[in-house]
């Protein structure tokens, strides 16, 4: 438009063109509408987080890989030499659960505190708010496929082979875990607004999920005799990040019972390792329903969170 | 014609919380303390701009119309009623609202055209006339957060009216930037004004609305006081200003000396550059008292043009009705509105005993050619 005589003469005529409408309240269909229209705010979101985040580092994007293989490098430490909690293979194991722990703690730490952060946007452009977190969400799952292909590289190193047959129930559970940490993603940024406390107590809720997820220690071997002798089983899987998890260490670890690398036992005059139960030993069918199963619900629970956010959101402006 | 923005029936409330309790222990301490006090900002507002329109919304600060003009842009939700849109909108509330100082200028041109809802496509292939408008070329490449407040400010201004918008939403933006810049910003919006987009123009100084709008919009408390053409608009926006001064002015410092007002023999305060001008100020006094008069006349933006005193000459007010009377020979001041403020000071010059604000605002009409705030009467020949 350098020139504005060329565009004087041929205004295109809107006659044609659809009201948008601007009311108290959106439809969910409309919200979701508008987060579909400005798909390209949100990539152009996603691109500028990860370009900032390491733009003044001198090891730049290298830090996305290299801060996840440090904490593994001390959770192996730890639990494996100093704790002994015998998993044999233990960094396949515990890289498993680490690449789907880490999308979510990102996200979710990240995201909380994004739309008072950026109050000073909000109040003066107009787009869809959620799409502040989604991005924190969108930068983290690119995180997540750095770290997979690392993965990937270390399983070549080491010749560990994956269980292929269950690979394709991983973007099922992907999807699972994209839709409730990006449900609980908005949520969060929503709340933080009117509860500033959040920021900070968010960091304490996820060490402790941390813990209450299987990822340094193993589901089956740790805690699942206890629960299954109360019949409180299902209580661990309330935990949609528990099911997630141990669909990406099926495919990935494989093992369901593994031969103990510190404990042992004596049968028959022989020492011999304990085999640990490490994974249930459900069948393939058991891990698809399940996995679409939860996936069907985060879908819902992503929608629930839509709404509960297009209320939160009406109240912005004199909060922020 | 084509309506591409209509408002109906548009309210907006705020809830203000004269206690903010956000942190969750203080929540938790005071479930229900604080008073919330419901405030409108808008009430029940109806209008539309049709293309090739260039509306201006007048009001002083407060009267809502940030608080509309956040609405149909969709950075606030009315609390009641709709707005409805027609074509892209570009909005120029606060300029760089949207730019990451970390990021370049070349990143941020991208992530500002993105917020403003323009594809990336659409964005690279303005760029260089964005960059080309905002005369940074030489700094496209550097962090935006080193980018002065100038160059910061011409960079949002040019993906915004470069974006090539059906409707163009410009919030008191022209109040930045220096003036060859504002002039180049004056232009663009007369192109766009030839190129047959709509213009919704906001700002509290009417002068600016008469130079660019063919129609004014105005709000007054969240009221729509008047919608018409600028004109007359413009003169109910400026009779509602008089109304509201006159009711918080600055007299009666001393309860015995209180100044009434201003009159002109004819009654009118129309005056043409070049003329003169008598004014009546009506005193009532309840003691004697013997002091200097002062008036000033100020412009618009708030710059004296001149204050004079009468020294010399005190005046002497007797118990009772006094009338003082201003001749002001030649009015060399070009076309405007001119506050007159007219106040009574103690001999010493020191201690004002009566005053008032804005007693009088006269309004000059001036057909002559040249520019500013006087004139001069030069005489330009070649010798």
């Amino acid at each position: 438009m350098g020139d504005g005589s060329s565009t004087r003469v041929d205004r295109r005529s809107l006659e044609n063109d659809a009201f948008r409408v601007v009311s108290a309240r959106d439809s969910l269909v409309t919200r979701l509408r508008n987060l579909w229209n400005r798909r390209e705010l949100l990539s152009s979101l996603i691109r500028s987080d990860i370009r900032i985040k390491y733009k003044n580092s001198a090891l730049g994007i290298v830090w996305s890989m290299l801060t996840p293989s440090l904490f593994l490098a001390i959770y192996w430490l730890v639990f494996a030499k100093f704790l002994k909690n015998g998993i044999p293979n233990f960094v396949v194991y515990l890289f498993a659960g680490m690449v789907v722990w880490n999308m979510f703690n990102t996200s979710l730490s990240t995201a909380t505190g994004v739309i008072v952060v950026r109050s000073g946007l909000v109040k003066k452009v107009s787009f869809p708010r959620e799409i502040l977190a989604l991005a924190n969400v969108g930068a983290a799952t690119f995180y997540f496929f750095i770290q997979l292909c690392v993965f990937g590289l270390y399983l070549l190193v080491v010749q560990h082979s994956p269980d292929y047959a269950y690979f394709w129930l991983l973007p099922i559970a992907f999807l699972a875990l994209y839709f409730f940490t990006a449900a609980l993603a908005i949520l969060m940024s929503a709340i933080t607004v009117y509860m500033r406390d959040m920021e900070h107590f968010i960091l304490i809720i996820l060490q402790l999920w941390f813990f209450m997820s299987p990822i340094v220690y193993s589901y089956e071997h740790s805690i699942a005799p206890q629960l299954h002798a109360h019949g409180l089983a299902w209580l661990y899987f309330i935990n949609p990040i528990t099911l997630i998890m141990l669909t990406f260490q099926r495919a990935f670890y494989v093992a369901t019972y593994a031969a103990s690398t510190t404990q042992t036992q004596i049968v028959n005059h022989h020492v011999v390792p304990v085999i640990l139960k490490i994974l249930p030993s459900w069948p393939m069918s058991t891990y698809c329903y399940l996995d679409l199963a939860l996936l069907g619900i985060m879908i819902v629970v992503f929608l629930l969170a839509e709404v509960l956010f297009g209320h939160l959101q009406g109240n912005f402006e004199s909060e922020l | 014609m084509t309506t591409v923005i209509k408002v109906e029936g548009i309210s907006k409330t705020f809830k203000i919380h004269h206690e903010r309790h956000q942190s969750l222990k203080e929540r938790m301490l005071h479930p229900r303390s604080g008073t919330t006090e419901v405030f409108n900002a808008l009430n029940d507002i109806s209008f539309s701009v049709d293309t090739n329109e260039t509306v201006g919304l007048v009001g002083h600060n407060g009267s809502g119309k940030s608080t509309l003009l956040k609405c149909i842009c969709g950075v606030l939700q009315p609390t009641s009623g709709q707005i409805h849109i027609r074509g892209s909108l570009a909005a120029l509330l606060e300029l760089g609202a949207g730019f990451q100082p970390e990021l370049s200028g070349r990143d941020n041109i991208f992530l500002y055209g993105a917020m403003l809802g323009f594809s990336k496509k659409m964005v690279e292939g303005i760029f260089d006339d964005v960059v080309d408008f905002s005369e940074i070329e030489n700094f496209i490449d550097t962090q935006v957060k080193f980018y002065s407040s100038g160059m910061y400010v011409r960079l949002a201004f040019a993906v915004a009216v470069n974006v090539d918008p059906d409707i163009l939403v410009v919030d008191e933006v022209l109040a930045v930037g220096d003036e060859r810049f504002q002039a180049k910003c004056i232009d663009r919006i007369r192109s766009f004004q030839d190129e047959g987009r709509s213009i919704l123009f906001v700002t509290h100084n009417a002068d600016q609305v008469r130079a660019i709008c063919d129609r004014a919009i105005v709000l007054d408390s969240g009221h729509m006081i008047a919608d018409g053409p600028t004109h007359e608009s413009l003169r109910i926006f400026r009779e509602h200003l008089m109304d509201s001064a006159a009711e918080h002015d600055r007299s009666g410092l001393t309860a015995s000396i209180s100044i009434d007002s201003i009159t002109t023999p004819s009654g009118s305060f129309d005056v043409r550059s070049g003329a003169g001008m008598h004014f009546d100020v009506n005193i009532t006094s309840h003691g004697a008292y013997s002091g200097n008069f002062v008036m000033e006349i100020f412009t618009r933006n708030g710059l004296l043009v001149s204050r004079s005193d009468a020294k010399g000459s005190p005046v002497n007010l007797t118990p009772g009705q006094n009338s003082v009377g201003i001749d002001l020979a030649q009015i060399p001041l070009l076309d405007g509105i001119y506050d007159v403020n007219v106040g009574v000071v103690d001999p010493r010059g020191n201690t004002v005993i009566a005053w008032r604000e804005q007693a009088a605002s006269i309004q000059v009409t001036y057909d002559g050619r040249e520019g500013g705030l006087v004139e001069l009467g030069a005489a330009i020949r070649q010798q």
